[in-house]
């Protein structure tokens, strides 16, 4: 029973980190109907720059003393993180996304999967191929309960998580910018005749969910322990599948798909074989695709002719 | 009689083949060979590819994983049939293709698998889900010991899978994939496939059988991958799932892409293209693959229709106008 | 995007590309150096290997330059990627050959590649020694492929010895990297060894090479009384298994191979990796004074110490060098023979002796981890 509680908790603490980097998937898709294959790489380097960030505010040091990293010093790495990802996941769309914008379907596509090939073979050029141990910008503290093990860093991914998303739900809500997203997911061109900015609109929706994903890499290295260049390739493919289970284009499906998918990876893994945890992502990919394609929370859009 | 100067044709084509194959092996040290023929494995690859993508309009980004099923049941196969048929050239010959049909319907059944249920999504569902196949397919061939798993499967020699493959056997195969390919693109299924690219629904509306057509397009084109899978397989020492990743899939994306989309003669030229490109680039060295990258984007950004669009080379000295060109990429 | 383009220009556009290619792939004319060809993965997901590898072979070839060269002549070290693909590492291979005109090559690291690069070295008679690759059927291939590593097979027996005679264990996990022929290599001869012995494997887990969440496997294992965990991986993945299980609270000791000799293991691992054991080439604190000096060496060059793989790098190219030299001529076959002469020859990695199998003849150390460091506990001879 502590076996099967604990792969739970582990199994939802990845998915929360597969929700956030659904979420920007899933507002760039609702928009866009773009797939943003470069996503998984901005994730990977928000996680690189909280490495960096934290280095340049000395954590070496402080952890070779054994002394913990302060609390604000980790929101500032956080933040820095953040920044980062929004400015790189801005600076890709102007480039390579809105020169194609118009153009038929599958421009776009290939566009975005070679942004991630060049991110990817850039990031192993700029970081190294080998892989780094994460810093402990949160130092780690076990907490056992009847056999099953949880520790502040899984606590932390649940609440910087849930914290992101309350967020996301207020800015989608309350405020003009959320308000036009949603207008220009619904009907772009309707949208544009109601004046609104769609360029603004869209730069700042990537910019958030770019932002979103460094927050998921960064728990995701302390959770992880070890970062590579390549680590955005195959977490961003299963997020994808997440936000596609969810409902693309639905923000709560995001979330709901993310825990979905941890869930299934990490029972996979405990229960059947570690060799099928990636398989089960895209068992389920294809599956939802061919049962309900619109996804779990997604709304059915008949096509007009 | 139209079929006796058709065999005559043939027998004229194989023959030169043949003949341009032995010259090459006289001339040519094994590293140019080896590219030549990684050039021709490619065309099949990328004309084959085209069919479903270019010219039925059906995007399809797991094709690696066909080009794997071909690969390893032409291995499998050819090692099981070898002692049958012998050691002589005959022999030889025999086992070689008679695995590799038996590669291809493998690989054409396994499309057919795919295809089936997957075809009715559209559009970039479609491309997650052949890509979710792909990687499914792949990691099958990860966990199945008989295979050799990640290792890979090396036949029962110490020295390898039998070397098959040489120039003749490549391109012969090619010039018969792009023959049957042509053939096909141009006639009336082939018109009906470019129709369910136009516009699928207005199709539907005049009764071509979209679901049908669309399904054998995808199932013919997994068979030639698995014909390049098989002809992959006998040219190296052995094979491993790594060798049909993701990356592959890509690398034929970028072929089809090059050429233009929709072109058979455009995917000959695509095919070509990648499989000299990435050599000529070695001296770029970590470079290379980032170099690469910010290619396939500028071709995107800048000339999306790739080097002829949707048309074929003849469009060159034909004196028609030139078709009326919907979106080609 | 339909604006209408002659057709032409197309076909212009195709020859200047291609006569752009061209001018890029001709090499400039060749010298009177010695061409030593090294095949490895620079870039793709296992780069980390290939370039440690490259740069202490280019570190090796660098030292034997300052001291003259081989036959009076430099040493020309030409690296060439092979992406982690195999029919790159063959088109590798051929084109140090065809095109470099190499007398030798080195690589790979990843028996896979050496099985389709061997292939084409074999078929052209030029020698190739392989530093790392430790699958069995690598220098089976042909009469000119030779290695300078362990077998699997025999570091596998190794750690079976040790867990069972010096440990007295009697259950053992194990937990393998099933993209990895090397870990399932020593993992298979590690069972073998140890039920022949009378021991007992409590469970047997596995992981991918680049997978960085364990806890199923380890919440697996602690569920089954196994006294200690056999993890034949790599460095990368061993140290993040070990904080894994600290974390859940698994106590009993890890063993392993000579993959996880690297400086970032302890860096990943920390205290989680106290009182595990691994069998290794040489322990740092018997390690013999060229051992020594290359460490400072490579550090000094590099920035960082190097791993074992980048060791077996180093004596690869030291081997090959030596081999020509005793060789008197850039002759394959003399080449080929005098590499399977090689006797007692002094590496960083150990004493070196190239078997009739083109195997190399070498004692493993056991090594423990104590305070973050590595310690010698004990060797054990072929």
């Amino acid at each position: 029973m502590s076996q099967l509680l604990q792969q739970i908790i582990n199994g939802l603490s990845l998915g929360s980190i597969y929700a956030l980097i659904a979420l920007g998937y899933t507002m760039v898709y609702g928009i866009l109907k773009l797939i943003n294959f470069a996503h998984g790489e901005v994730f990977m380097v928000g996680a690189y720059a909280g490495y960096y960030a934290a280095g340049t505010l000395g954590i070496n040091a402080l952890e070779a003393s054994g002394q913990a990293f302060p609390i604000h010093l980790a929101l500032l790495v956080l933040l820095v993180a953040m920044a980062v990802s929004a400015t790189l996941g801005v600076t890709i769309e102007f480039l390579a996304y809105r020169p194609v914008r118009n153009a038929p379907r599958l421009t776009p596509l290939i566009t975005a999967i070679g942004v991630s090939l060049f991110l990817q073979n850039a990031g192993m050029l700029l970081f190294s191929p080998n892989p780094r141990r994460y810093p402990a910008i949160l130092r780690e503290v076990r907490f056992e309960f009847g056999g099953v093990i949880v520790t502040n860093v899984k606590l932390a991914i649940f609440l910087v998580a849930l914290a992101l998303m309350a967020g996301l739900h207020l800015l989608v809500h309350k405020t003009w910018t959320g308000r036009a997203m949603r207008a220009l997911s619904f009907n772009i061109d309707a949208a544009k005749l109601m004046g609104i900015d769609t360029n603004r609109t869209i730069r700042a929706t990537f910019a958030i969910g770019s932002a979103l994903a460094a927050a998921g890499g960064i728990l995701f290295g302390l959770d992880q322990i070890m970062i590579n260049p390549l680590m955005g390739v195959l977490t961003g493919l299963k997020a994808f599948v997440a936000a596609v289970l969810g409902g693309i284009g639905s923000i709560p499906g995001a979330v709901v798909g993310g825990l979905l998918i941890g869930l299934a990876e990490q029972l996979t893994a405990g229960y059947l074989s570690p060799d099928y945890r990636d398989a089960i992502t895209f068992v389920i990919l294809i599956l939802i695709l061919l049962v309900k394609p619109e996804g779990i929370l997604g709304v059915v859009r008949p096509e007009k002719v | 009689m139209l079929w006796l100067k058709r065999c005559g044709f043939s027998v004229v084509v194989a023959a030169a083949i043949y003949g341009v194959g032995f010259g090459l092996e006289q001339l040519l040290t094994d590293y140019f060979l080896r590219i030549i023929l990684l050039a021709g494995i490619n065309v099949i690859l990328a004309v084959g590819l085209n069919l479903i993508n270019g010219t039925t309009g059906q995007f399809s980004i797991g094709h690696a994983g066909f080009m794997a099923v071909g690969a390893y049941a032409t291995a499998f196969i050819g090692v099981a049939l070898a002692p049958l048929f012998g050691d002589t050239a005959l022999g030889r010959s025999l086992t070689f293709n008679l695995a590799l049909v038996a590669g291809a319907l493998l690989a054409g059944l396994t499309g057919l698998l795919v295809g089936l249920p997957s075809l009715r999504l559209r559009g970039d569902y479609l491309a997650v889900v052949t890509l979710g196949f792909g990687e499914i397919i792949r990691i099958s061939f990860n966990n199945a010991q008989f295979l050799g798993a990640a290792t890979g499967y090396f036949g029962n020699s110490p020295a390898g899978l039998p070397v098959y493959t040489n120039f003749f056997w490549v391109y012969a195969w090619a010039a018969l994939i792009v023959l049957i390919v042509r053939n096909l693109t141009f006639s009336q299924t082939g018109r009906s496939l470019i129709a369910i690219r136009e516009d699928e629904i207005a199709a539907e509306a005049m009764a071509t059988p979209t679901t049908r057509l669309k399904v054998t397009a995808f199932a013919i084109s997994a068979a030639t991958a698995g014909i390049a899978g098989g002809l992959f397989a006998h040219m190296q020492a052995g094979i491993r799932p790594e060798d049909f990743r993701f990356e592959k899939s890509i690398d034929m994306i970028v072929m089809i892409i090059v050429g233009g989309l929709g072109s058979i003669t455009g995917a000959v030229l695509g095919g070509i293209f990648v499989a000299v490109s990435l050599e000529l680039m070695r001296d770029l060295q970590q470079y290379r693959l980032v170099l690469y990258a910010l290619l396939l984007i500028a071709i995107m950004l800048l000339r999306p229709q790739g080097l002829l669009g949707n048309r074929e080379l003849t469009a060159l000295w034909s004196r028609r106008r030139p078709r009326p060109t919907g979106e080609s990429a | 995007m339909s604006s209408i383009r002659f057709p032409r220009r197309d076909a212009l556009r195709v020859l200047a590309a291609a006569g752009l290619g061209t001018a890029i792939g001709c090499k400039r004319a060749s010298s009177d150096d010695v061409v030593i060809g090294h095949y490895a993965s620079m870039t793709g997901s296992t780069a980390h290997f290939g370039q440690d590898t490259d740069h202490a072979a280019r570190l090796a070839i660098d030292e034997l330059n300052a001291k003259g060269g081989v036959l009076s002549r430099k040493i020309r070290l030409i690296t060439l990627d092979t992406r982690g693909d195999s029919a790159e590492a063959a088109n590798a291979v051929a084109r140090l050959i065809d095109v470099e005109k190499a007398v030798a090559i080195i690589g790979e690291v990843a028996s896979s590649l050496s099985l389709a690069g061997g292939r084409v070295a074999q078929h052209h008679h030029i020698p190739m020694v392989s530093p790392s690759s430790t699958n069995p059927k690598v220098t089976e291939v042909g009469d000119y492929i030779f290695r300078v590593c362990f077998l699997d097979p025999f570091q596998g027996r190794v750690m079976a010895n040790f867990a069972r005679q010096s440990l007295k264990l009697d259950r053992v996990a194990i937990l393998k990297d099933v993209k990895n022929d090397y870990s399932i290599g020593l993992a298979d001869a590690f069972r073998t060894g140890f039920t022949a012995q009378g021991g007992q494997i409590a469970l047997e887990q596995s992981y991918s090479q680049g997978d960085t969440d364990f806890s199923a496997q380890i919440t697996a294992i602690r569920g089954s009384a196994a006294q200690a965990v056999f993890v034949p991986g790599y460095y990368s993945e061993v140290g993040a298994i070990a904080r894994t299980a600290a974390r859940l609270g698994l106590k009993v000791p890890l063993l392993g191979g000579d993959g996880w000799d690297a400086p970032d293991l302890f860096k990943i691992g920390g205290d989680a990796l106290d009182g595990c054991y691994f069998s290794n080439h040489f322990a740092p604190d018997t390690a013999s004074p060229k051992a020594r000096k290359f460490v400072t060496d490579f550090e000094a060059k590099y920035g960082q110490a190097p791993t074992g793989l980048g060791a077996l790098g180093y004596d690869a190219a030291a081997v090959l060098v030596d081999a020509i030299a005793r060789a008197g001529t850039l002759d394959s076959k003399a080449i080929r023979d005098a590499l399977a002469a090689t006797k007692d020859f002094e590496g960083v990695t150990g004493k070196i002796t190239i078997d009739a199998q083109r195997n190399a003849q070498k004692s493993a150390a056991v090594l423990k981890i104590e305070g973050g460091k590595a310690h010698y506990e004990t060797t054990i001879a072929p």
